[in-house]
């Protein structure tokens, strides 16, 4: 269950994720993106907000918020507004940033059984760079503005508090991720921002349809922490309602360094964000063509690819899921089961999730365009293990060298004779002289130490070079004991 | 030409002139930066001209201050922008020089273009030609006093809710207000985001439309601007036959001098006699226009007045920390009247207090627009006096701010409703305490982009009223 939480509180959480726009320029000028440039390289009048320019929206950021929106299974406004959100700092040059407020572009949504709140489209603020030891505004000596990132488009994803666990948060943020990644609209690079993920966490009695005092959690910037810090804060609300306090609600702040959460001073947090309809914007509303040119790219997303290779094609859940979020192995997936009509998707599916993924960490997880095992290959692999044309091992063995040295799986087996031994008679032969050659295991397995005849198959398997098929060794090793 | 003296040329007999041949057009430039220079009643910030070796096609045009000139002095009025040089062109000025009219200077005005008196520039007020104790209207005070004066033969100004026509109206010019949207605005320095629109000012309504003419077109960079379908030609009326002009009589009983309403009287008797017919009109929530502005102007200000923290350009005030130095900057950057209106407007929009203030002025504003457009269901034209009164005295009323925002009661519901207006002189009166004649103005408001029927009406009735006072000495004396 939840951890840490006593048996009689549960966990509800919701997230708020920023979703930068992988966009050319920015949501309202014309200045490129850009990450780690030199500062202030990417900026302009508008962007730098001098007196009389104006916002023009960027068309491609909002074909890509429609995307989102589309992926997460929300209705779309036909007319939605943008506000300003009036506060001061010096990462924000207009004094106002440019939001949505009551009329969000999306609402309605849901992504693997928690409810999407609304989508809207805002824009980034400034970066600060504060001198001095702690790196913050309090005690620094000054502080520098970049405003390269100032203006960059941001979809913020708010779900509702459906969330039960801490784990369950880290595991629908991944999801979440890989949706938007395979939208291709942004890099969802937490550590670069261009995912931001912060969370609304309280406790309530289990049971109840109340919602507790919430308090909320920023700066966690991998799933990891976010996990981290909602257990963290999950435990620490548990402790003060044990010893009788109550929860306040305020915005805390996740140091990744020792995974404790600080409370923001109350002055920082306290805006009255005095909401205005953006007078020099007019109502977004996109036509019926933007939102069907919207809904005709979205690939096959996370979410209905795993049901689809669970329900249609017989894929184990653990694989199915893994392979719906890593759009590179489904694509994999899919070119292996084109080159093998007669390979079955679950043992294609797990070769591609077990050994051969095993053999890409091995490597340190390069980009499949840099392992020189094509699709097709790797399904002739598969497809000679379904067969039993060769055994397990012979086919680890030949993953292992297709992987390191691109070799060739069908040539290989027939240039080396790697043929799964077939003929049960040669086998039996092979079974007998080791039974003779090993009296001890052979003695022990037969007083009832059944463990013992691993030694056996080990060595019928030495005696074959590995080209027996384990199962059918253990089944003769059996017989030849008198085990049946 | 027919050998008038320069100063005394239409703007658009000017660019004729030029474009004939019959005039050099650095000639022309020379004399008025001349003029411009001359002038001593404050109405230039700065004095260029700016021709920039560019191609001079025309008369060269007084630009408000808060029009963003690229490398020049933009100020809006105001201390916090002292210094302030923007490294771009507003579309304004870019159609402009374009247009191979060179920038002659920045006039002065009312701060961020707050106030009707010009009084509230943080440079000193302009005085206006005809009586140089009184105010010459404001916002755009600078430019109208250049044009009265004689020392711009044109100029740009921006209205918000009688910028433009109250001080046209108190220096006895034209000034011509388009519908909301027919002017870009990117570059021109806001104010309230959602009434703030650029015209013009000339001594002719001719001159004036030849001027819009060149500014308006729709613009990428300005999401909120249309341009003016068609385009505007030169109007060539002489009667107002067939032409129905409505006068909202409540409306006009309050608090307007006799001679303000003997000379509008006039005026409608003339319409009458061009062929037009006079017709009594409601405009039923008008009177509540100058209340809901002075919430949604304010508000907008608030908001568009809050990028001026001394971080990034313009006035900074150093401090000891992030919060004071913003607190320092403003509090010496701003004037009076600017921060009174960002504290009405952070009032208005504040949780709790939006719905009451923000939310029923928008409400009462959606009113009036649809007064007007019930209105103009039934008459081609809305005429009223531009203003309650002539010019009043520098500091009668700087006091008492009620009595100033009630100088804007019959140009704010026009602004509130988007839709263009045009000041043109009425004649002369005298002020109720005595004293020289000063000009009156009759203010014609027409429906959204119906700026070609007004202009061709507004020409007619400048033609029959024959206006052509100009003040004594001028930008000379």
């Amino acid at each position: 269950m939840t951890e840490g939480l006593p048996d009689d509180l549960e966990a509800v959480i919701g997230l708020e994720i920023h979703v930068q726009l992988s966009t050319e320029t920015k949501m309202f000028c014309g200045c490129s993106l850009s990450f780690g440039d030199p500062p202030n390289t990417h900026t302009c009048p508008v962007c730098l907000a001098h007196p009389g320019v104006l916002p023009v929206p960027n068309r491609r950021a909002i074909e890509y918020a429609i995307q989102i929106a589309l992926a997460l299974g929300c209705e779309v406004a036909p007319r939605s507004i943008f506000h300003r959100k009036n506060y001061f700092y010096p990462d924000n040059p207009k004094a106002y940033q440019i939001s949505q407020y009551d009329v969000p572009l999306a609402s309605a949504g849901e992504l693997a059984n928690v409810r999407i709140h609304r989508a809207h489209l805002e824009e980034d603020a400034a970066k600060m760079v504060h001198i001095g030891e702690s790196g913050r505004i309090q005690g620094s000596s000054g502080s520098l503005v970049d405003f390269n990132r100032a203006g960059t488009p941001l979809v913020e994803i708010v779900t509702e508090p459906d969330i039960r666990s801490a784990s369950e948060a880290r595991e629908w943020g991944q999801l979440l991720r890989e949706t938007v990644r395979q939208l291709g609209v942004s890099d969802v690079n937490m550590e670069e921002g261009s995912l931001r993920c912060d969370a609304n966490v309280s406790i309530r009695p289990r049971g109840s349809s109340e919602l507790g005092t919430k308090t909320e959690l920023k700066n966690m910037n991998s799933f990891r922490f976010l996990e981290k810090g909602i257990t963290a804060e999950l435990d620490r609300q548990a402790g003060l309602v044990a010893s009788g306090e109550r929860v306040v609600q305020e915005t805390l702040h996740f140091d990744p360094g020792t995974g404790a959460l600080h409370p923001l001073r109350s002055k920082e947090e306290a805006h009255d964000y005095r909401y205005l309809p953006e007078p020099d914007l007019v109502p977004l509303a996109p036509d019926s063509a933007m939102l069907e040119e919207a809904r005709k790219s979205l690939p096959e997303l996370p979410e209905a690819k795993a049901k689809r290779y669970r329900d249609e094609l017989g894929i184990p859940e653990a694989p199915a899921e893994l392979l719906s979020v890593r759009a590179e192995l489904a694509g994999f997936l899919e070119a292996m089961l084109a080159a093998e009509p007669d390979l079955e998707p679950r043992v294609a599916a797990n070769w591609l999730t077990g050994e051969f993924a095993a053999e890409l960490r091995r490597k340190g997880d390069p980009d499949l365009s840099e392992v020189p095992v094509e699709a097709a290959a790797l399904a002739s692999l598969a497809s000679m293990a379904q067969a039993k044309k060769i055994s397990h091992g012979t086919a680890k063995d030949l993953l292992t060298r297709m992987v390191d040295d691109g070799i060739d799986p069908v040539a290989v087996v027939t240039e080396e004779d790697l043929g799964q031994l077939s003929d049960s008679s040669e086998l039996e032969a092979i079974v007998e002289k080791v039974v003779e050659e090993n009296p001890g295991p052979a003695e022990e397995v037969q007083a009832g130490n059944e463990k013992a005849i691993g030694a056996l198959v080990g060595a019928v398997m030495k005696e074959t070079g590995g080209r027996a098929d384990g199962g059918e060794v253990n089944r003769i090793l059996r017989q030849a004991l008198g085990l049946g | 030409m027919a050998g008038e003296p320069l100063g005394m040329l239409s703007a658009c007999a000017t660019g004729e002139a030029i474009g004939s041949g019959e005039l050099d057009g650095a000639e022309c430039l020379a004399f008025w930066a001349e003029r411009a220079g001359d002038e001593t009643l404050n109405a230039y910030l700065w004095t260029g001209p700016d021709d920039g070796g560019q191609r001079i096609a025309g008369a060269p045009v007084a630009v408000k201050d808060i029009f963003c000139t690229e490398g020049l002095p933009t100020t809006a009025g105001s201390r916090i922008l002292d210094g302030y040089a923007p490294p771009f062109d507003a579309t304004a000025v870019t159609r402009l020089r374009a247009a191979g009219l060179p920038v002659l200077g920045k006039t002065n005005m009312d701060e961020f273009a707050m106030g009707s008196s010009n009084e509230n520039s943080a440079y000193g007020p302009v005085l206006n030609p005809w009586d140089r104790t009184r105010v010459p209207g404001g916002s755009s005070g600078g430019s109208a006093a250049a044009v009265a004066a004689g020392a711009a033969p044109w100029a740009l100004g921006t209205d918000t809710g009688g910028s433009i026509r109250q001080p046209a109206a108190l220096c006895g010019i034209v000034g011509l207000k388009p519908t909301y949207g027919a002017v870009s605005r990117f570059g021109m320095i806001a104010f309230a985001s959602s009434l703030d629109q650029c015209g013009t000012f000339g001594h002719s309504v001719a001159d004036a439309a030849e001027l819009l003419s060149v500014v308006e077109g729709l613009d990428p960079r300005d999401s909120t601007s249309t341009g003016i379908p068609g385009g505007l030609s030169r109007p060539t009326a002489s009667d107002l036959e067939g032409i129905t002009v409505g006068v909202p009589r409540n409306f006009l009983e309050v608090g307007v001098e006799q001679g303000v309403a003997d000379r509008f009287a006039e005026a409608l008797k003339t319409v009458e006699r061009l062929g037009g017919t006079i017709r009594d009109i409601e405009l039923p929530h008008a009177e509540l226009g100058i209340s809901a502005y002075y919430v949604i102007a304010p508000a907008e200000a608030s908001t568009n007045l809050s990028r001026y923290d001394g971080v990034r350009y313009g006035l900074r005030v150093p401090a000891d920390d992030l919060v004071e130095m913003y607190e320092r900057t403003r509090g010496e950057g701003f004037g009076p009247e600017v921060k009174r209106r960002i504290m009405l407007g952070t009032y208005a929009l504040s949780s709790g207090y939006y719905d009451q203030y923000y939310g029923t002025a928008q409400k009462v504003r959606t009113l009036i627009v649809r007064d007007f457009e019930a209105a103009f269901s039934e008459v081609d034209l809305i005429a009223t006096p531009t203003t309650p009164g002539v010019a009043f005295e520098l500091g009668a009323k700087t006091s008492d701010p009620w009595s100033m925002y009630l100088n804007d009661l019959f140009t704010v519901p026009m602004s509130l409703a988007g839709i263009p207006a045009i000041s043109i002189p009425a004649g002369l009166a005298a002020p109720p305490e005595g004293g020289p004649q000063l000009p009156v103005g009759l203010q014609l408001a027409a429906p959204a982009f119906a700026e070609q029927a007004l202009i061709e009406s507004a020409h007619a009735l400048e033609a029959a009223i024959g206006f052509d006072e100009r003040p004594e000495g001028g930008g000379d004396s």
